[in-house]
């Protein structure tokens, strides 16, 4: 992708809303989708009417948010309701405007899992390899880190740097889920669920929604706030191991290290520059894997990077400053770029970047994506 | 046990692994091959990924590998696997390339290292299903 190197800073995150997380049985996507909308809307100043490109994503049916929203784009697309889709959308509403197929892409994204008791194993995700027993993302990963521990000594004590890290940081944001402080021990002696990993290594499942709106730089000076400029993005997909959902032999190190290669380029930075990462975690070994591949440490030295505080704000390597999915919010990279955003304006309060000037976003999943924003 | 009694998830509906799951009712593994390039793939699909040729067959392998990781399910995500908690999954490289997910049957936990050599095991879990599993040499 060497060739988009001319779109850095040339669009723009300019509006981001979203919901309280929770448990919300009487609403559904539609009425979360339409508040985290409002909410992006007022953040930027643009009218609905302005929005000629919807993009949704975990929402069941594109038209009926339209007309819910009283949205009639030139330009809808519908994303499958997993994770990776996040960096993929940002990166797809980028082309369309490159295009000019569109001026204004919102991009909705609601979650209703927690209220209607979403499984994510079992016969709610039949696989071929059910018969044996082996069956969820969380098995996959546990799968993917026991091998992390077999060929480079990583412990579970580092996984639970990461999740207590994160922890810190939701106990600092008024939205996240999570409320009550953890220790490294209370990460060890949570419930095993599918060993090596344990209840805190899991990402919440709860209810929400987010919107981002997304438009050219130039259009982006006449709005309300400063934009949060796509400086680099980078993607590489990896089907190898697709039958085995959400794995890779290689922890996606070849991916992520490609994706860092591609973004930092067009972005003219390295990850010595960046001020605070993003960092899909849908389970803890997610973020020792994405270290490595973005070159934060060496490949099989993410355990020992990440010990002593280095993901938490203060530390090295400031991540996932809402909580991230383990203890902000499940909406599935789509809050995290949320957050990434407001962290560059500077909006964060207690849990504020000092001087945040670059925030990056990484989906190491079979779907790999980057993006680094920078304040424009 | 008939499949009737059986409580554990049955293999899907998919037309393309039939014959390796009625190849593992006759204790045998095998794993489909491309009739054009030779490419040797699992679990199995319609077309071979290497080349997209439609025309494949179903090869037995030496039913040896390597174990490239495992887990211990602590949770039950079908009500038949309640009592059997913690059970054991294992990733195995097949000594001919491929790799496949299966169990792990006697475990030793001296034994239990990556790259530990595993060879094959035919389990009749009930009339109509026959689970190849692994065992540590």
């Amino acid at each position: 992708m060497s060739d988009l190197k001319e779109l850095s800073n040339k669009f723009a995150v300019v509006g981001v809303g979203n919901t309280p997380y929770g448990n919300f049985p009487d609403t559904d996507e539609y009425g979360l989708g339409a508040v985290a909308f409002r909410r992006a809307l007022e953040d930027c100043g643009l009218k609905k009417d302005d929005i000629d490109g919807l993009l949704v994503c975990r929402i069941p049916y594109y038209a009926r948010m339209g007309e819910v929203l009283g949205v009639h784009p030139r330009w809808t697309l519908t994303m499958p309701p997993h994770g990776r889709m996040s960096g993929i959308s940002i990166i797809e509403a980028m082309l369309a405007l490159n295009c000019g197929a569109v001026r204004y892409v919102a991009l909705i994204y609601a979650n209703i899992g927690r209220s209607r008791r979403v499984n994510y194993g079992g016969e709610d995700a039949s696989s071929f390899w059910d018969p044996w027993g082996f069956t969820s993302p969380g098995a996959a990963h546990a799968m993917m880190f026991r091998s992390h521990m077999e060929q480079f000594g990583s412990t579970t004590r580092q996984l639970a740097e990461v999740s207590v890290a994160f922890r810190k940081h939701a106990l600092l944001n008024p939205d996240a889920v999570m409320k009550k402080p953890m220790t490294i021990e209370d990460h060890e002696n949570s419930r095993l669920i599918v060993e090596p990993l344990r209840l805190f290594d899991y990402c919440l499942i709860n209810d929400g929604a987010t919107c981002l709106i997304v438009t050219t730089a130039e259009r982006a000076r006449d709005l309300r706030k400063r934009p949060a400029l796509i400086s680099g993005v980078g993607a590489q997909d990896d089907y190898h191991d697709a039958s085995v959902l959400n794995f890779a032999q290689d922890f996606w190190y070849g991916p992520v290290r490609k994706v860092a290669t591609e973004a930092y380029g067009m972005a003219g930075v390295g990850p010595a520059d960046i001020d605070a990462l993003m960092c899909y975690d849908n389970f803890s070994p997610t973020v020792l894997f994405s270290l490595e591949g973005l070159g934060f440490c060496k490949r099989g030295e993410a355990g020992s990077f990440v010990e002593g505080g280095t993901l938490a704000l203060g530390g090295r390597l400031p991540t996932n400053t809402d909580g991230g999915h383990l203890s902000n919010s499940y909406m599935q990279g789509w809050g995290l770029n949320v957050e990434g955003i407001r962290q560059l304006r500077g909006e964060c309060g207690a849990r504020q970047v000092p001087d945040c000037k670059i925030v990056q976003f990484v989906q190491a999943t079979p779907c790999t994506r980057t993006i680094i924003y920078t304040l424009g | 046990m008939t499949a009737g009694t059986y409580t554990k998830p049955l293999p899907q509906n998919d037309p393309y692994s039939k014959p390796f799951w009625a190849a593992a009712k006759q204790g045998r593994l095998v794993v489909q091959r491309c009739d054009v390039c030779g490419d040797l793939h699992f679990p199995p699909g319609p077309v071979c990924p290497a080349c997209l040729a439609d025309s494949q067959s179903f090869q037995p392998v030496s039913g040896n590998g390597t174990l490239v990781s495992w887990v211990h399910f602590h949770h039950a995500y079908w009500e038949g696997f309640k009592g059997e908690l913690p059970y054991t999954v294992c990733l195995v490289k097949l000594a001919e390339g491929p790799i496949i997910i299966s169990n792990l049957v006697d475990e030793q936990p001296e034994k239990l290292h990556a790259g530990a050599s595993v060879s094959v095991l035919f389990d009749a879990v009930c009339e109509e299903l026959t689970l190849p599993r692994f065992c540590l040499d």
